[in-house]
């Protein structure tokens, strides 16, 4: 590779970004981003004011993280603090997914559903709206400072804020029944960390979808670092057909190259893939990092060559072994249905269905046992050995339930529980409030005439006495 | 080998100058970071600077610089200290006011006793009861339902307020068993024939040739008044049920023989003297619930 020499005064650690003027485009993969766009953004902002009703002692919203009384809520299932593994599920789904599309199609995460791409779209509409586009945005800014210019930037930073202010707005609807804070938001009365989240996430949409832009996906996002690793051949990229379109030549000069039947691509130089590039590169240079995968550069040159009258498709997703095969002079192919996506897709069904599973067979009533330490055992005046354990039983269901204790598992075993009332049959029945739980301190008898090993195992049974749920849980028996 | 070069170079591929570093034939490419990168860095060292002046930062000899706004750690402790203790009066007033048993049947005053009680055990009585109230030789196991002074809340209270053989307090809890064969009233036989009877009314197997006639003469004589007929003890006086499967300090025969010779005199502090009343009540709940509560 040729190297040329040059001095060492030029070449600087800081440089000023490079602002970028993304140019409106139309085709298929626009209208494709307009739509997700919408829908992401109208769920997200929506989301808050859907209801569903669950009974009188719960909240009615479809879609609550209720901090304060720890619970949270989305539509039919409600998840207690020490059922966060869900979110653990949720994660590993999400990470596999991530990866799943990765091999099926690139980045097509971050050209389409990344929040930072949805509200950048967003924002840079609005820009197109009042500043008009590329061109007349660069002009604008190289341009004197006058009244139109500054009534354009102004409303701008203004619509920017909004929406910004919006988008905070519409988080903290999350975590509180959305129209009541709603209307404590608009009196002032709601809380001081309402405000400081819709202020934090205000600016931070302002100035991650305003302001920085292409720069989180260069800077600051880790993603395209690990998406580089996870890639591999056979995986869909937003990729320059360079076998098509080199050499580049201007559209007189090809028809006249190909005349004389020399070669001559089908790329004109028009720069129009770079024109509309959000993030500012020139997708010829091949696979990069600062690359989204939105495919913008796709409807560019689409429309280009539908306007020269040469086929679709010199910028295309593509594979790098369909690049090779088009060397090779074989006809490319792509297959989805690959190892690596079989395991991702076969990953994702495990996850999700362990997650299914889990939650068809949740209990609403459960029950936890520790067995005292100190001491380990008493012995009675009659000569009965006797266990003390403290028990906590979980009451999910939204109204309050009598749940009896019983033991199995030594001949005449008995049980009580300190402070509780025990039915006919000599049942500890333990009445625990909605949604809640409830500590006990429970004794386990054994008659004198029953010598048991040092240790045994024991069953603890909890039974819903209305809606006859059982659960049942193990400890051990202690003896002299 | 890392190379240095002074010179720089384009590298024609990219278009981008090195940097002039190069390592095993690999060049670095000069790809600088934005300039408002720098910017922040700026902007934290400005930050740094104006943190050393409002917070205490810089180390002197006997300390380190106030800070002009006067944070200091200790004083956010002493704050949160003072809001516990605010917290907890509200809390103990509950306490205060109640009787035991209005604490027992309300169970949010409960939860309240029984963290206070099992703090103030942990504290005051686990020294000699055990963590779990499970006692040892010559200190009461809580846990069971044997109990030398009445096992009831009023009971309880009685005992922990006034202690057990508290000098010169007219209340405290006072068993005297004589010492039988210290003070010479019986002679080590004696004791021996006692000590076998002792273990005949709690259904254990006696010494070979001991003599139970005399031994059950001697009870009658020495112990009954105390102790009962048949050993069932009595509370009113302190004296341990002798026929039942617990015992405080043994019913081996050499316990036995030391507990008839010297007597025995466990002393309890009367913590109604040390711990202020609420706490008391917290006890008594506690101990109560323990699981030898009456």
């Amino acid at each position: 590779m040729a190297l040329q020499e040059t001095d060492l005064g030029d070449l600087p650690l800081f440089a000023p970004t490079k602002k970028v003027y993304p140019q409106s485009v139309s085709g298929p993969y626009r209208r494709a981003k307009w739509l997700i766009l919408g829908l992401c953004l109208g769920v997200y902002y929506l989301l808050p004011f859907l209801r569903w009703e669950r009974g009188p002692n719960l909240p009615n919203q479809a879609v609550l993280a209720d901090l304060a009384n720890a619970r949270f809520y989305f539509f039919f299932i409600e998840i207690w603090p020490q059922e966060v593994y869900y979110f653990t599920g949720l994660l590993i789904m999400a990470a596999f997914v991530l990866f799943l599309m990765n091999a099926v199609a690139g980045r097509v995460w971050c050209g389409y559903l990344c929040p930072q791409t949805v509200w950048t779209d967003l924002f840079l509409a609005v820009e197109r709206f009042f500043e008009g586009d590329r061109r007349e945005r660069i002009k604008l800014d190289e341009g004197p400072w006058t009244v139109s210019k500054a009534w354009r930037k102004s409303a701008k930073h203004f619509v920017w804020l909004m929406i910004a202010w919006w988008t905070g707005g519409a988080w903290v609807l999350y975590f509180a029944d959305a129209p009541t804070l709603v209307r404590d938001l608009a009196t002032f009365q709601a809380s001081t960390t309402a405000y400081a989240f819709i202020a934090i996430l205000t600016f931070t949409t302002y100035a991650l979808a305003g302001i920085m832009r292409e720069q989180v996906c260069n800077y600051m996002c880790p993603w395209p670092r690990i998406q580089a690793a996870l890639t591999d051949d056979e995986a869909l990229n937003v990729t320059y057909r360079y076998d098509r379109g080199d050499p580049r030549v201007s559209v007189k000069q090809a028809e006249r190259l190909r005349k004389e039947g020399q070669p001559a691509g089908d790329c004109v130089d028009c720069r129009q893939c770079v024109a509309v590039c959000p993030t500012g590169i020139d997708i010829r240079d091949g696979a990069q990092l600062d690359c989204i995968q939105c495919g913008l550069c796709i409807d560019a040159c689409d429309n280009v060559m539908e306007k020269i009258s040469r086929p679709k498709g010199l910028i295309g997703y593509d594979t790098d072994d369909n690049v090779k095969r088009r060397i090779a002079g074989e006809t490319p192919v792509y297959n989805p249905l690959r190892l690596r996506t079989m395991i991702y897709a076969a990953l994702i069904l495990v996850v999700g269905g362990a997650m299914v599973w889990q939650l068809a067979t949740r209990r609403t009533v459960e029950l936890s046992v520790l067995h005292d330490r100190s001491p380990l055992f008493v012995r009675l005046s009659d000569g009965s050995i006797r266990n003390a354990y403290t028990i906590r039983i979980l009451n999910k269901r939204p109204d309050e339930r009598p749940v009896a204790l019983t033991v199995h598992g030594l001949p005449g075993i008995r049980i009580e529980a300190v402070g509780v009332a025990a039915t006919a049959d000599l049942r500890p029945v333990v009445s625990v409030a909605p949604d809640s739980s409830r500590e006990v301190r429970v004794l386990v008898t054994l008659p004198p005439d029953v010598h048991p090993d040092k240790t045994q195992t024991i069953t603890f049974t909890a039974a819903d006495l209305f809606a006859g749920e059982m659960v049942t849980a193990t400890d051990h028996f202690i003896a002299p | 080998m890392a190379q240095h070069q002074d010179h720089h170079e384009v590298d024609a591929h990219t278009g981008v100058s090195t940097t002039g570093h190069e390592w095993d034939g690999i060049r670095e490419l000069n790809t600088p970071l934005p300039r408002w990168w720098l910017g922040i860095f700026y902007a934290t060292i400005v930050w740094s600077v104006g943190y050393w002046v409002v917070y205490p930062a810089w180390p002197l000899i006997t300390g380190a610089t106030k800070g002009v706004i006067g944070y200091a750690s200790r004083i956010e402790i002493a704050k949160d200290l003072a809001l516990l203790q605010q917290h907890r009066a509200t809390q103990s007033s509950g306490l205060a006011e109640a009787s035991l048993e209005q604490i027992k049947a309300d169970p949010s005053l409960f939860r309240i006793a029984m963290a206070q009680g099992k703090a103030a055990f942990g504290d005051n009585c686990a020294a000699c009861h055990g963590v779990g109230g499970g006692g040892s030789k010559g200190y009461p196991n809580l846990n069971d339902d044997d109990w030398l002074w009445g096992g009831t809340l009023a009971e309880i209270h009685q005992t922990l307020q006034n202690g057990v053989r508290v000098a010169g307090n007219a209340d405290s809890r006072i068993s005297q068993m004589p010492a039988f064969g210290k003070d010479g009233v019986l002679k080590p036989a004696e004791i021996r024939a006692v000590a076998n009877h002792v273990r005949e009314l709690a259904g254990l197997p006696t010494e070979q040739g001991a003599d139970l006639v005399k031994g059950r003469e001697l009870f009658a004589t020495n112990c009954a008044a105390c102790h009962g007929d048949a050993g069932k003890g009595n509370k009113e006086l302190g004296a341990p049920n002798l026929s039942d499967a617990i015992s405080l300090y043994g019913m081996d025969m050499a316990s036995l023989t030391e507990t008839i010779t010297n007597s025995r005199a466990g002393v309890m502090p009367a913590w109604g003297q040390r711990l202020d009343p609420t706490t008391v009540k917290a006890l008594t709940i506690y101990v109560h619930s323990l699981g030898g509560g009456q």
